[in-house]
């Protein structure tokens, strides 16, 4: 073989290897870090057609609507724990730290954590609606049918 | 009336970028000098349209003129009125008018600063710009008009500014990035024009270099004061989240970047020709990309504005014919494109093709992590979301070789380096980085992880590796000092560079391993102990300010018994847009940060409240600082305005001119 030959074969195969390495690392990080997102109902009754339900421990999102009158704070320390709906089904969020400001009963947000029983959630995040014309489009889709919306959300413009 | 003055100019700005991009490019094919002439002043009364329009923009926010849409929205009379000019910039309609502006500012300014090129070469560019501009034109008069009435009906006070961008952060923030974003357009113009004619030469790197230089330092500092911003803004001390639109602004610069190491490469050896143009057709397409993800509302994200359909199609559309366009550009005259050459398995070269290829492996990890979910979500898979540890892990990763190959290059020569002269220095650099990153933290802090190690050790080999290289230029027992002074300010942008990348390396290595976070419940005159502070909280005071009622904590900070500062956080509430937000307090230093924020009121006038230590967080934005301005330094290297000098002279005495320069110490 010619040296610029072999020069590009090493080329070639470097880069071939270098990339194969950093794509073998990307997809094995990635099913690592891929949370799937639930809603209440699909946290109870499966999600999709085949009906899959999340199993204990693993992590996930979930995002509904702040049952009113749900909040339950631990008068020592920093614990909250608070329902989230959307059609029906009731599932259970705790998390320890600090609400974000636009946390309310009766608004939107999304917690992201581990599901620790079959309908209650420990979050490591709790993220709310960012103002009054944004919420998370997951949660607008999970709310759509939901009547609270039209009162709660109307105001919201395109 | 001047709403409407602002909308008309707008239009007439269309009118000239359709005849900028059609004109001078016909003459420059049919090489007739009239109508190439003509790009020059068309470029500039585009730039003066646009401003007319921007300011007829500025004046209605002044002015409080609440029957224009946009700025019954996005303003309001109690809004203080550096606010009120801000907030031109606030919302869809206004930061797409500032894009425009910004575009077209470009463009003015490569027809005037470029006085030296071959007048095809200009016409080409500011036709390829004017077409950048055709689409962007259209984007706002179509779908995002700005300056919509709302007559007869108007209210008598706007709906405020969203309080988050009431900041000093962001009155800036925008507009440095749009700078940087934008910037690549001309990098991408001079690559098209370059392949239109199949004309890519070191000359041509040599033009597109400033031009790239001059995007890549706006982009740097726009986002690293975008990261300032979220950490003392958003109240929870973060300084990034890779948050969707995060990432859209960090991928042209990673490409940027890589850009800008390239372009060196070609204009100093003439090789990577093809390679260089497609990084800057990359640079300027992902620009777009991030402007359609913030845009469309297709993502979850803090930055996301009201999302529209339309909006969102138009931006892909006008996405999909750019990349499109240029991409079959590149593949019929990129061929055509060769290199010439050679270079050695071990050379500066092929350290260089480390850094393009980890730049771009970096920038590929940060795309597919941000599109995922929306593909998943587009193929009907349901909803992800892709955590902050995938992009954490991967760039731990690449950031390994990506350092060490930093650390070797500048070292390295053209063509061909051996080993030997290297060895010996290299291997001290690396014992005493390891050895260092394992002292340090040992001496230091009261616990050793392996982040930390790895961060200070790959830091501390580029800061003595790029000693070394400075102490081998200058020759340090001959002349010291003056020596120093002989360094071109490229070669001192290139050490600014590299050693801002290690400071920002030791600031991130350290924030993630020795930060503590505390989320309490404090009732007044509580106290609690961090790191040799102690902290007693105050309680909670009232306050007024001009658009909002506020609870400010008060927090004492002691060290060793003495007091130290008073914190002061506010939880402010915006009674127009009816949203509270959070005011962090901050103790900045230079080795640490110690941080405030107060949560909501809990039962028995306690408070939730947090409290951060945060060690060399500010070396992160420092490192910016650094690289920006490395950057600016080259920008006034004497090589670019010189050898214009030289052209020039060359072309009055119709010879050609001769581009060989001799390499300065490189």
């Amino acid at each position: 073989m010619n040296p610029r030959r072999k020069k590009r074969l090493l080329a070639a195969l470097a880069i071939l290897g270098g990339s194969g390495a950093i794509i073998g690392l990307m997809t094995y990080a990635l099913t690592q870090n891929i949370d799937l997102f639930y809603t209440p109902s699909e946290l109870v009754n499966g999600k999709g057609h085949s009906l899959e339900k999340p199993v204990v421990g693993q992590r996930l999102r979930i995002g509904g609507m702040v049952v009113p009158g749900s909040v339950k704070r631990d008068p020592q320390s920093l614990k909250v724990s608070f329902d989230v709906i959307d059609k029906g089904p009731i599932a259970t969020v705790v998390y320890e730290g600090i609400l974000p400001d636009l946390f309310r009963e009766g608004q939107g947000i999304v917690a992201q954590g581990v599901l620790i029983n079959a309908t209650t959630v420990e979050a490591s995040e709790v993220l709310a609606k960012h103002d009054e014309e944004y919420m998370p489009p997951e949660v607008a889709e999970a709310l759509k049918d939901m009547d609270h919306m039209k009162s709660d959300y109307g105001k919201t413009e395109s | 009336m001047i709403p409407e003055i602002g909308h008309f100019a707008l239009i007439i700005g269309l009118m000239l970028s359709i005849l900028l991009a059609s004109y001078p490019l016909y003459g420059a094919f049919k090489q007739k000098e009239g109508l190439m002439r003509l790009a020059r002043p068309l470029a500039l009364g585009q730039f003066g349209f646009t401003l007319i329009s921007f300011l007829c923009l500025v004046w209605a926010f002044i002015y409080n003129d609440f029957t224009v849409a946009y700025v019954a929205h996005n303003s309001n009379t109690a809004l203080p009125i550096y606010y009120r000019i801000s907030a031109v910039w606030g919302a869809h309609e206004g930061s797409l008018l500032l894009w425009v502006l910004i575009l077209s500012g470009w463009t003015a300014a490569v027809a005037v600063f470029s006085r030296t090129l071959p007048l095809d070469a200009v016409s080409r560019v500011l036709a390829v710009m004017g077409m950048v501009g055709i689409g962007f034109y259209l984007f706002v008069l179509l779908t995002s008009n700005p300056f919509e009435r709302l007559l007869p009906i108007f209210p008598v006070d706007g709906r405020d500014l969203n309080p988050l961008l009431q900041d000093i952060g962001l009155i800036i923030h925008p507009p440095l990035l749009y700078m940087g974003y934008v910037g690549f357009s001309v990098a991408f113009a001079f690559a098209i024009s370059a392949l239109m004619t199949g004309k890519l030469d070191s000359a041509w790197a040599r033009w597109s270099r400033p031009w790239t230089m001059a995007a890549w330092i706006f982009l740097t500092l726009g986002i690293a004061l975008g990261s300032w911003w979220a950490y003392y803004e958003l109240g929870w001390g973060g300084w990034w989240f890779w948050d969707p639109v995060e990432n859209a602004s960090f991928m042209p610069w990673l490409i940027g970047t890589a850009l800008i190491h390239s372009l060196a490469v070609t204009e100093k050896r003439g090789v990577f020709k093809a390679w260089t143009v497609l990084l800057a057709i990359s640079a300027f397409s992902l620009s777009l990309l991030g402007t359609f993800l913030v845009r469309s509302g297709v993502l979850v994200s803090v930055h996301a504005f009201a999302s529209d359909p339309t909006r969102g199609l138009f931006i892909l559309g006008f996405l999909g014919i750019v990349v499109g366009g240029s991409l079959v550009l590149f593949a019929w005259r990129g061929s055509e494109v060769k290199s010439h050459g050679r270079y050695e398995l071990f050379s500066r070269e092929v350290l260089l093709i480390g850094n393009n290829v980890f730049l771009t492996a970096a920038t590929l990890v940060v795309l597919l992590g941000t599109l995922l979910p929306l593909f998943y979500k587009e193929l009907g898979l349901g909803s992800i979301s892709v955590g902050a540890p995938f992009f954490n892990d991967m760039f731990t990763v690449l950031v390994i070789p990506f350092a060490i190959l930093l650390g070797i290059g500048p070292l390295t020569r053209w063509r061909r380096q051996s080993w030997a002269p290297l060895a010996m220095p290299l291997t001290i650099a690396g014992g005493v980085a390891l050895l260092l990153a394992f002292a340090l933290p040992w001496i230091f802090a009261d616990s050793m992880t392996w982040h930390a190690v790895l961060g200070l050790a790959l830091a501390i080999w580029v800061l003595l590796a790029t000693v070394h290289e400075i102490r081998l230029r200058v020759g340090v027992k001959k002349d010291g000092l003056k020596g120093l002074m002989r360094l071109t300010k490229s070669h001192w942008a290139m050490v600014l560079g590299h050693v801002g990348f290690a400071v920002t390396l030791i600031g991130i290595a350290l924030t993630s391993s020795y930060t503590i976070e505390k989320d309490l419940r404090m009732a007044p005159g509580d106290r609690v102990e961090m790191r040799g502070y102690q902290f007693e909280f105050k309680g909670v005071k009232p306050i007024e300010g001009p658009n909002y009622t506020a609870s400010a904590g008060v927090l004492a900070v002691y060290k060793g018994g003495k007091e130290l500062t008073t914190l002061v956080a506010e939880k402010r509430f915006y009674p127009v847009q009816r949203s509270v937000m959070t005011e962090a307090a901050i103790d900045a230093g230079l080795t640490r940060d110690l941080y405030m924020a107060l949560g909501e009121e809990l039962d028995g006038g306690a408070w939730a409240v947090r409290i951060y230590y945060k060690p060399f967080v500010r070396w992160i934005w420092a490192g910016a600082l650094f690289m920006s301005f490395g950057g600016l330094l080259m920008l006034l290297d004497r090589r670019y305005r010189l050898k214009g000098r030289v052209v020039k002279a060359a072309k009055q005495q119709g010879t050609s001119p001769t581009l060989k320069q001799k390499e300065a110490s490189a």
